[in-house]
């Protein structure tokens, strides 16, 4: 049970790092961005690639697959700004560019990591006074320090802007800000850290797939959903805090559905149905018990 | 200061072509203050938009301070060019406190990866809402979607006095606001028009307004200038010759009747 726990909560945090880019492109930008089921991807590839067929360090694969997908950003957000392509489909088009991308990428459909020596094996060994509890301990920190970077930025000049572009975005103009450039912007920030998640995730489970995107938007708005209707606050330190326990809580409740959900039937493949379904009621329930409050004030 | 050459601007509506502006002049020295009358599709909105960079002309020169901006985005003319509209939601972010919003408006130019609000900031967004005598100052970290329309268009004002433009569009401003506020925005508006000494163009439906404020008056129909009253002309304007230019000018339009009354 105890480690059933431990391990909902490790991939929470990680996953919980691509929840926070969605957050950046749903919440702040208002850009509904679907690259990131691509992004997700091209972080896994990239960092298992250089892991296995370069001998690179798995800590610069870190940052080098954050660059890759803020790349895949900058595409979504050019064909939007740039070729007026809308929202949604440019990001439909750049991930299913990515798929094949990816797939160069890898050279193949999926990569195993067992034999070479991933984050999570150099913090085993590093952190092993703390026993069962070093690679919980390590995804804390680095999902937490990815936070608050997060946090500090969103407090800066340049982030206020960005979370103005969202807002209103014909004020920030007025403001003699190029929104364009901010939205791009902001999309290589948010799917930076989606494949900065990817990255992190293939090394924590061994392999990347180059199907192990798919469904990353809808978990990822999962995450930014649950939290947000137990944390209502705009204060960008607390909205976060809540796109990460939405992501904790998301994962444990995966993690019994596999453990336990036989007995009522549920399948791992009923997994993205579920789920969907789930962020489905949490995108209706709200518009609808505000329309319900002004039926009743009308009354 | 402000240059327009033979402006002209044409709209396509299904088969026809609306002609919005028919070719509009206008010179504008540094402090002018132009107000603009007319009524609905006169094409007084249409011209500030032309001015301000969201919409083309479909032919003419803007100028200013003798640089050609007539294809600039608008947000690069935004460094000379501040603008407030008619629409209380327009000028502020709502989801974004009251001090985040100052803070947006304080830095035009430059924006890096600095802390936006710092102390020293925080104490001079104080004193400015003090200013106001609404009793926002001690609301700094409310979001602005709490605020009434009234509240909203003054953080509006003050924000444009913080970017310190050196053109002023005010697009009916006021209009939208219950008397009482609309009187307080005029106030405030006026005030910064003088301390600053900004180029002013104030679009409006107050007749009195039109009067009492600037050095020159427009009155616009159909997407042209049809009267043009500068310094003392203007200053011997009636409400009463206003409405006779009107009807000469065969403008029927209710809000103009009833603001007069």
């Amino acid at each position: 049970m105890a480690s059933i726990l431990i391990h909902a909560a490790e991939q929470g945090l990680l996953y919980g790092i691509a929840a926070l880019g969605v957050f950046i492109t749903y919440r702040i930008l208002n850009f509904p961005d679907l690259t990131v089921d691509g992004s997700f991807v091209t972080g896994a590839a990239i960092a298992s690639s250089l892991l296995v067929s370069h001998g690179f360090d798995p800590f610069l694969v870190l940052l080098i697959a954050f660059a890759a997908g803020a790349v895949a950003g900058v595409i979504t957000g050019l064909l939007n700004t740039r070729l007026g392509i809308t929202d949604l489909l440019a990001g439909v088009l750049s991930m299913i560019m990515l798929y094949s991308i990816n797939l160069r990428i890898m050279g193949r459909p999926n990569i195993s990591l067992l034999r070479v020596d991933t984050i999570i094996r150099v913090v085993e060994r590093g952190f092993h006074p703390l026993g069962g509890m070093s690679v919980l301990v390590f995804v804390g920190l680095v999902t937490l320090a990815v936070m608050l970077i997060l946090v500090l930025f969103f407090k800066t000049e340049i982030g206020l802007v960005l979370r103005a572009t969202g807002d209103n975005e014909r004020m920030v103009i007025a403001q003699g800000v190029n929104t364009k450039r901010m939205k791009v912007g902001g999309l290589a920030l948010s799917n930076g850290l989606v494949a900065l998640s990817g990255a992190l995730v293939a090394q924590y489970s061994g392999f990347a797939d180059v199907g192990m995107g798919i469904g990353t938007i809808v978990t990822g708005l999962a995450a930014v959903i649950i939290g947000g209707s137990l944390i209502r606050s705009r204060k960008v330190l607390w909205m976060t805090t809540s796109v990460l326990i939405g992501s904790l809580i998301y994962r444990t409740a995966v993690m019994f559905a596999l453990r336990y959900g036989y007995v009522i039937g549920f399948q791992a493949s009923d997994l993205k149905l579920v789920t969907s379904i789930i962020v489905i009621i949490a995108l209706v329930v709200p518009a609808f018990r505000e329309r319900m409050s002004r039926r009743v004030k009308a009354c | 200061m402000l240059k327009l050459e033979s402006i002209r601007k044409a709209f396509r509506s299904g088969q026809d072509i609306v002609l919005a502006l028919g070719g509009i002049d206008l010179d504008m020295e540094k402090g002018d203050f132009v107000t603009v009358i007319g009524s609905n599709g006169a094409g007084k909105s249409t011209l500030l938009n032309v001015i301000a960079g969201t919409i083309l002309p479909t032919a003419g020169k803007v100028v200013v301070k003798g640089r050609n901006v007539t294809t600039l985005p608008a947000y690069r003319r935004a460094q000379w060019i501040g603008r407030i509209t008619q629409d209380p939601l327009a000028g502020t972010a709502p989801m974004m406190t009251i001090a985040e919003n100052l803070a947006l408006a304080s830095k035009r130019a430059h924006r890096s990866l600095r802390l936006a609000i710092t102390r020293k900031r925080r104490n001079e967004m104080i004193d400015q809402m003090l200013s106001l005598g609404m009793n926002l100052e001690h609301r700094l970290d409310d979001p602005v979607s709490l605020l009434s329309g009234g509240e909203r268009q003054a953080l509006t004002v003050t924000m444009a006095t913080l970017a310190r433009p050196e053109i002023l569009l005010l697009d009916e401003h006021t209009a939208a606001l219950d008397p009482g506020n609309a009187t307080r925005v005029s106030q405030l508006t006026e005030e910064f028009v003088k301390r600053m000494g900004v180029t002013t163009i104030m679009v409006t439906h107050n007749m009195e307004h039109a009067l009492a404020l600037g050095n020159r008056l427009l009155m616009m129909n159909k997407g042209e200038v049809v009267y043009d009253f500068g310094g003392q002309e203007k200053e011997a304007l009636t409400v009463l010759d206003l409405v006779e230019l009107f009807s000469k000018q065969h403008i029927v339009d209710d809000e103009l009747l009833l603001e007069t009354g």
